[in-house]
């Protein structure tokens, strides 16, 4: 290992500007002669708009333009869509009601945009935004998902009854029924998966150009996806044709999922750049995000596992109920379909699985993939599931999962994904270690006598990442492939330029891509770049979500290297004059086998552009190469987390006093970027298991609706972090990568709620669980155990 | 309109401003120092803090018009753009006290203040304690954490220079 390449923990370049406030997001560039864009949004979670009245806004001081739904469609704007066809049970296709970027005669949730005001400053257009009079005819809502498929809810969208997009299912519904009558043991739960709002901490933001001279617009946009953004704005959306599209998304601040998506804001301020012939920009406030926003999980869910008289899994079956909100987003579908019930087999042999799923419509902001999307869900039911389950049986909790661990690979599961390699009882050995399990009965009683609870949980989590080949995803309704592509560039000094189709909003790639490359063709960290994020640049690239990047992306690079060096090799042999099959590359140095003539990667580079040396008939000049790269098989990340909590039974608060990760990313290009990852996913996962839950009211009103109300995990929320990792390669990239940033997410939630349970000698516990939460189930157990003596 | 005169960052500056502008939107929009970043509208996540006469202050929920003959330190002036990095930001990056980087710079003012106000030997509890108005999402605070501590410590040298500085 050198000191820059695979496998060293390398400082990030991308630090120096976001330290010294250098970092260019998309709020922090202004284009001359900007307006601002300031939308004008619903009150209500479901209303018919009577009529709107622009004209008192548009007499105010500074606007430009006021435009409506009414606008956009008589500019023939279409509508935003969902990327992925599921189809249900009965055979026919998802239920995707139009999604206009401006509402059309009817708004369905809270903050769904009903017009904008354009205008020369902020000020200026909010002001103006108050003055744009709606006269809206107030409709019954629908919010509870669990209650939206009744005969008696108020219909949505006219195009899916009963408010259901789709029924869906997957496994074999008649084994698995014959399994659970078999079964010496049945584990049963309810559970809720809660509504979480993304907060990255730069809030999305646009700004859209026209140049009237070229016909061509350019948006720079908060987008962990650019490509993506102007394929769906071109054609579907049909804004411009893709190659009068420029994306943008520069420096961004955060992601995790919410800013894959199209969204209407992006869309509307391209069509009013072009309409006003003025650059408008649009950022979102906080507030404005929390209704607008794509939010993740929201799952009501009814599982059972069944066991034989070994405490041997012989069965699974999984109901779910699926909120995806008043609208498709554009991924939505296949988050509690693909990405979720193909992994609720876990790290275990289960040989039959069922899981039916039900995707409906409510009042409520659409929801989409967060951090894990659909995997964390699984992972909750699966863990949680284990947890119950050894207890009812008696049985330790690490015992009973290793009784049912995968222990051969490739294993293909009863629910479609098919494991590559993997060793989990590594992870568990490793993370029993590491957490001290052999002193946690002398810390409970040191707990218990200062008046404390304490609990220990565990969670096993397994995850898919890289998610491919494309002919797989395609057939299983993806509208895209899933493949990566890179672009290297040698320049005739021997510094190297990766252009790669995926995007950095946090992860490091500008360090992470730059160590392999420099490592593989032997030169200085510091002479590589990546470039990024911008579709001028780049020519098309799938982005960055659901921890690709390092599987998919970086394989495309190491694929476009090696025809970097045989195509370097051949001119070698002609510059040294020997022949090809003896020329060595190693080191960053070409040499002739067994000879002292060698050039190195630099010399190399000048002789490929000087072109003096070889036949340019048979070898062309330069030295640049492509690689659009498409994965074997999904990647299959997994390991162990352990959350020790301590609980004051007087007010309910718990206190998380240790956690320990232990995790299989296969191959880890930088150490310290991938701990980093890991603690910022297990503080989401705290997040969402003790503090974070968005709340929707009886009317569709968001009661959760600023940081004041949504709570965030802060510092004191969250203990020091023990990272460590096991390692098998996956054999289905060159690499060997798994990937990690989802892992966190992933795990945290059941070892919370596995160690709070412990705990409390409870199960009755929902997410968040908070003091309260926590303090109501301790009264109800020792209520229900006064009752029982 | 009112008109502000302030010294940001050492430059004196002065402008007639909207009443309603607030110190962050005039340092970004009107100056066009855009390290200081907005995350939030409720005073909650820190991503806007700036050092107004020495102290750490939200510039989101301050006017500009309060900021009248103030002294006003913003992440860029943290250190002579010349000469080398101020510790606490050479410790964030040391650390790897950051991702996505868009609360950093309301992170390194508020870590500043904090060892103005409590010194330089900081353990883990004080700290996660002092950070109670700062939110990140990406780095589950563990290497701010760390990044602070250290910053704290290599800060002790340069002290009283780095605070006169401002």
């Amino acid at each position: 290992m050198t000191a820059t390449g695979i496998g060293a923990p390398v400082r990030r370049k991308e630090d120096l500007r976001f330290i010294t406030g250098k970092g260019q997001y998309t709020d922090d560039i202004s284009r001359p002669g900007e307006t601002r864009a300031v939308f004008v949004r619903s009150p209500h979670a479901h209303a018919r708009i009577r009529q709107i009245d622009t004209q008192a806004a548009a007499a105010m001081p500074g606007v430009v333009a006021v435009l409506t739904g009414a606008d956009l469609a008589g500019d023939k704007i279409g509508n935003l869509i969902c990327g992925w066809m599921i189809h249900s049970t009965d055979g026919s296709p998802m239920k995707m009601a139009p999604h206009p970027a401006l509402a059309d005669g009817k708004v369905n949730h809270v903050g769904d945009a009903v017009a904008v005001v354009i205008a020369e400053t902020l000020a200026q257009g909010r002001d103006a935004a108050e003055k744009v009079a709606v006269e809206y005819e107030v409709l019954p809502a629908v919010v509870d998902p669990g209650k939206a498929q009744a005969k008696d809810a108020p219909l949505i969208h006219e195009m899916a009854p009963n408010n259901t997009i789709y029924h869906w299912a997957i496994g074999d519904q008649s084994a698995a029924d014959a399994a659970f009558r078999a079964a010496a043991h049945v584990t049963r739960i309810d559970l809720v998966n809660n509504r979480l709002v993304p907060h990255a901490m730069e809030p999305r933001a646009a700004i859209a150009d026209y140049d009237a001279g070229t016909e061509a617009l350019t948006l720079w946009n908060t987008s962990q996806n650019p490509h993506v953004a102007r394929l769906v704005i071109s054609a579907f959306v049909g804004i411009a044709p893709e190659h009068k599209l420029r994306v943008i998304a520069p420096d961004v601040g955060g992601g995790f999922g919410s800013k894959i998506f199209i969204y209407p804001e992006e869309v509307v301020c391209l069509w009013a750049a072009r309409r006003v012939r003025r650059p408008v920009k649009w950022n979102s406030d906080r507030s404005e995000a929390f209704v607008t926003d794509a939010h993740g999980r929201d799952h009501i869910t009814h599982a059972e596992i069944a066991f034989d008289a070994n405490a041997k899994i012989t069965g699974l079956r999984v109901r779910t109920i699926a909120n995806l909100g008043a609208y498709m987003s554009t991924f939505s579908s296949a988050v509690p379909t693909y990405l979720y019930a193909t992994l609720l087999s876990g790290q275990y042999q289960i040989p039959v699985i069922h899981c039916t799923v039900d995707a409906v419509y409510t009042n409520t902001v659409p929801v989409d993939a967060y951090r894990g999307a659909g995997r964390p869900e699984a992972t909750f039911v699966i863990e949680r599931l284990m947890e119950v389950a050894a207890r009812e049986q008696g049985l330790d909790p690490i015992e009973l999962r290793r009784r049912n661990f995968v222990q051969s690979f490739p294993y293909q599961t009863a629910v479609a994904s098919l494991y590559d390699a993997g060793d989990y009882d590594a992870s568990v050995r490793k993370a029993l270690e590491a957490a001290d399990i052999k002193g946690f009965g002398q810390r409970k009683r040191d707990a218990e006598r200062r008046g404390k609870l304490r609990g220990i949980g565990y969670s096993n989590y397994i995850e898919a990442c890289g998610i491919a080949p494309s002919a797989v995803v395609g057939s299983l309704g993806a509208g895209v492939g899933l493949w990566e592509s890179a672009e290297v560039r040698v320049n005739p000094t021997g510094s190297v330029e990766v252009l790669t189709g995926t995007h950095a909003h946090g992860q490091g790639h500008e360090t992470t891509f730059a160590q392999l490359v420099s490592e593989r063709l032997g030169i200085p960290f510091e002479n590589v770049s990546i470039v990024h994020g911008d579709t001028d640049k780049v020519q098309f690239g799938m982005g960055t979500y659901g921890s690709r990047s390092g599987a998919v992306g970086m394989s495309a690079i190491v694929k476009a290297l090696d025809k970097v060096e045989a195509k370097a090799k051949k001119i070698a042999a002609h510059v040294m004059e020997a022949a090809e099959g003896d020329i060595v590359f190693k080191d960053g140095k070409f040499t002739v086998a067994g000879t002292d003539k060698s050039v190195d990667f630099a010399g190399l580079a000048l002789q490929a552009y000087i072109a003096h040396k070889f036949p340019t008939s048979e070898i062309e000049p330069g030295l640049k190469e492509t690689s659009f790269y498409d994965p074997t098989n999904f990647t299959f990340p997994a390991g162990c987390h352990i959350c020790e909590v301590e609980i004051d039974p007087e007010t309910g608060q718990t206190d998380i006093v240790a956690w320990t990760a232990v995790d299989d990313f296969g191959t880890v290009i930088n150490p310290m970027i991938v701990e980093g990852q890991v603690h910022g996913g297990v503080a989401q996962g705290v997040g969402q298991a003790l503090l974070e839950g968005a709340v929707y009211d009886a009317d569709g009103q968001l009661v959760s609706g600023s940081l004041m109300d949504y709570s965030l995990p802060r510092a004191e929320h969250l203990p020091p972090i023990k990272v460590d990792t096991t390692m098998t390669k996956c054999p289905s990239n060159p690499l060997g990568i798994k990937g990690c940033g989802e892992a966190g997410a992933i795990a945290a939630p059941p070892a919370v709620i596995n160690a709070i349970t412990d705990a409390i000698g409870s199960e009755d516990i929902a997410m968040p669980a908070t003091p309260a939460a926590v303090w109501k189930a301790l009264q109800k157990a020792s209520a229900m155990r006064r009752a029982a003596e | 309109m009112v008109s502000v005169s302030m010294t940001v960052n050492g430059k004196a500056v002065s402008a007639d401003v909207d009443p309603r502008t607030l110190l962050v939107q005039y340092l970004r929009e009107h100056l066009r120092l855009t390290g200081t970043h907005v995350g939030c509208d409720t005073s909650q996540c820190g991503a806007c803090v700036i050092h107004l006469d020495g102290q750490a202050v939200k510039s989101c929920t301050t006017f500009a018009w309060q900021a009248e003959g103030a002294n006003v330190t913003t992440i860029e002036g943290l250190a002579d753009p010349n000469g080398p990095l101020h510790p606490m930001q050479e410790a964030f990056r040391e650390n790897h006290g950051l991702q996505c980087g868009y609360c950093t710079p309301g992170m390194i003012m508020s870590a500043v203040d904090m060892v103005y106000r409590k010194g330089h030997e900081l353990d883990d509890q004080t700290i996660r304690h002092e950070l109670d108005g700062n939110i990140c999402r990406c780095t589950g605070y563990h290497n701010i954490v760390k990044a602070i501590a250290a910053g704290a410590r290599a800060m002790k040298d340069s002290a009283p220079a780095l605070k006169a500085a401002e």
